[in-house]
């Protein structure tokens, strides 16, 4: 084994990058103060790139979401493998013609003689009482596109391991940086690569309940392992890591041992991400489900500003612990 | 870019009450800040200090009819169009009597009853739905008038371009009001803007452009009379590129290793409040004692919103279900 090194997400997205641009002079970066004159993007996760490796290939941008998302697609049809920065997942809203018409669609479109291989990073989650229209989860919306893969790291290794994987990938990528996950410090091996998309990971095996998340809502269902523990269920945790395509087989099989089964993310719930996974998991383990699959995800409502209202909006662990009761009822 | 032929000057009233709105401004960041530091108030905070002058000019010039629509540094355009401070302080202290009931917070201020349509966290959209303001005045057969404003970096943004062409193919009485302050977060106004004034998109357009100096009263009042009156009079909008300063960086707390010191030190000596105020002295519009009186008026109804929005009542948690639709969604 190699050396574990200590570091948040905010260190482990950089070192995915500088190693990525080491190793590839195709890698690019682009997006709104994402140059070093700039102070590296928003939370410093670009920080040191454009010194290392040139204003070239690393471009701060005007504020100009569409065209940074055409340029990105342009030089990813030309052979280059950009990644580029909306800063905040709501940004994305400005450029969703290019992401979802094209980004997603000319491999399909032109009978597979182009490709998109681009990453694009972005940043959201409630609880920073940034209000409506810098937290929401969109995940949902691209999962439903065709042609874009969404991923969504919840600790240091994986967000380092994913985004290699999300800039190697042929095809375009949604790499989801959940605030709260940024900040929180973890163990990541010194050689740490890349990590396969498409796979999820038990994050605690258990016995009892299959609960499903990702992103910063992993963090919480962590934080509801102990209430679970004294409440004596075994929770079997399982981070999803990509939403999309998501590992079926990994939570199937989950599902398939305990017979209950819980979603739990931080996007509103109606027509979320949830409720594919529960209806897959209804149609494949229907006879051996114990209650019906439980989704917990925020009301439909926009993010609210007060704290209080914020505070209710986002699935909290005692939300998670009481659910998970409820299904063992 | 064009020059005015018939310059309109404030006189001595209009330049005190051009002051009084500066200081109402003024005093309430101030306040605000004092709150952040403190911790009684927790939100990401846009300070728009060195930048008063533009609103207060723009506002001592519209009526309470007349709308803006507004971004995430446009609390000082409410406070300058004479929003009262009491349902401000309430909404970004997250509580009940705030005119957003708590829900949208200081990036999303509303106040219609004063013509406060919109504040966007989102670079450039405040413009095109100004543009729709505009055309209902228009249907309406008001003579009222839409403001939107924006930064610099927002003139980068999709939105600017497609506003300003159907506002201008559609004579909307609409005021694009950039506050050129020579940043976007912390890109640099040369590295990210194809042109050396911004004003010179207006003739890509089809209509008046004017780079003004944002700090002068003089200067804003001259050109804003002009594009309101064009507006007004039905002949369209007009681009005002209002050249100033944000003293506090991008959001606070932001430090400023992307600024010359120096030319920040030089913007900040040429602060336009207190040159305002004691050019009020020197041209006998105003005394001391006056000026006195002011502040300590406007300080009291600081204090005095502050304390209200403060005690207000924490927001029930059925406010989630309210207002996203007209009907309350069930529980
Ligand atoms: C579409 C969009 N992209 C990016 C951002 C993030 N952002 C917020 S303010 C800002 C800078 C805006 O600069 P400018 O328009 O010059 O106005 P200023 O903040 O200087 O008043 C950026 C990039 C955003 N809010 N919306």
């Amino acid at each position: 084994m190699s050396d574990m090194i200590q570091m948040n997400g905010i260190q482990a997205i950089n070192a995915a990058m500088m190693e990525a641009m080491a190793a590839d002079p195709k890698v690019l970066v682009l997006g709104e103060d994402v140059g070093d004159r700039e102070g590296g993007g928003v939370t410093g996760t670009m920080k040191g790139l454009s010194s290392k490796f040139g204003t070239d290939r690393v471009k701060s941008t005007p504020i100009s979401e569409q065209a940074i998302m055409g340029a990105a697609i342009g030089a990813a049809m030309a052979g280059y493998k950009p990644v580029a920065e909306i800063m905040m997942m709501n940004f994305t809203t400005v450029a969703m013609d290019m992401i979802v018409n094209h980004a997603a669609k000319l491999r399909f479109m032109s009978g597979g003689q182009t490709s998109v291989p681009l990453t694009i990073r972005t940043l959201t989650g409630a609880g920073w009482q940034t209000a409506g229209q810098h937290s929401d989860f969109f995940e949902g919306w691209f999962a439903h596109t065709a042609g874009i893969k969404v991923v969504a790291g919840s600790n240091p290794a994986d967000l380092k391991g994913l985004l290699l994987s999300c800039i190697d990938d042929p095809d375009p990528c949604i790499f989801i940086e959940g605030g709260m996950t940024l900040f929180v410090p973890g163990e990541v091996a010194a050689d740490q690569g890349p990590i396969p998309l498409g796979k999820a990971k038990v994050v605690v095996p258990g016995s009892d309940v299959t609960i499903v998340s990702w992103s910063a809502q992993v963090l919480r269902c962590q934080m509801a392992l102990q209430g679970l523990a004294e409440a004596g269920i075994s929770a079997e945790l399982i981070d999803l890591r990509t939403i999309s395509p998501w590992d079926r087989a990994c939570v199937l099989e989950s599902v398939a041992k305990t017979g209950r089964a819980m979603i739990v993310h931080e996007a509103v719930r109606s027509f979320g991400p949830g409720a594919e996974i529960a209806a897959t998991i209804n149609e494949e383990l229907f006879g051996q489900l114990k209650k019906p699959v439980c989704r917990l995800g925020a009301p439909q409502c926009p993010v609210p500003f007060a704290k209080a209202l914020e505070d209710a909006y986002i699935v909290q662990p005692d939300a998670i612990v009481a659910a998970a009761k409820a299904l063992m009822d | 870019m064009a020059e005015l032929s018939n310059a309109a000057r404030p006189d001595g009233p209009a330049l005190v009450d051009i002051y009084r709105r500066m200081l109402r401004v003024e005093r309430n960041d101030d306040a605000i800040r004092a709150a952040l530091r403190r911790g009684r108030l927790q939100m990401p905070y846009y300070s728009a200090r060195g930048q008063e002058v533009i609103p207060a000019t723009i506002s001592h010039l519209l009526t309470q009819e007349d709308q803006i629509c507004t971004i995430y540094r446009g609390i000082q355009d409410m406070v300058a169009k004479d929003m009262p401070l009491k349902p401000l302080w309430a909404e970004i202290a997250g509580r009940v009597d705030g005119t957003c009931k708590g829900k949208g917070g200081p990036m999303h201020l509303t106040y219609p009853d004063m013509g406060i349509m919109v504040t966007t966290g989102i670079v450039g959209s405040s413009m095109p739905i100004a543009n729709g303001l505009a055309w209902a005045a228009q249907l309406d057969g008001s003579k009222r008038v839409v403001v939107a404003y924006f930064g610099d970096g927002a003139s980068n943004i999709g939105a600017f371009h497609e506003s300003l062409n159907m506002a201008s193919v559609w004579k909307l009485p609409v005021l694009f009001v950039c506050a050129n302050n020579g940043f976007a977060e912390h890109t640099r106004y040369e590295d990210a803007t194809s042109v050396d004034f911004i004003a010179r998109r207006a003739a890509g357009y089809g209509m008046p452009g004017f780079t003004v100096d944002g700090n002068d009263a003089d200067d804003m009042y001259a050109h804003v009379t002009a594009a309101i009156d064009r507006a007004r009079s039905g002949e369209g909008p007009t681009l005002l590129e209002c050249k100033t300063f944000r003293f506090l960086g991008h959001v606070l707390g932001d430090d400023d290793f992307y600024m010359d010191k120096e030319a920040k030190a030089a913007a900040m000596a040429a602060d336009p409040l207190p040159a305002l105020r004691a050019r009020l002295i020197a041209e006998g519009h105003a005394s001391e004692a006056d000026l006195a009186a002011l502040q300590a008026a406007i300080e009291a109804e600081v204090a005095d919103a502050q304390e209200f929005g403060m005690n207000s009542p924490v927001p029930s948690l059925d406010e989630l279900r309210r207002d996203v639709f007209a009907e309350e969604m069930p529980a």
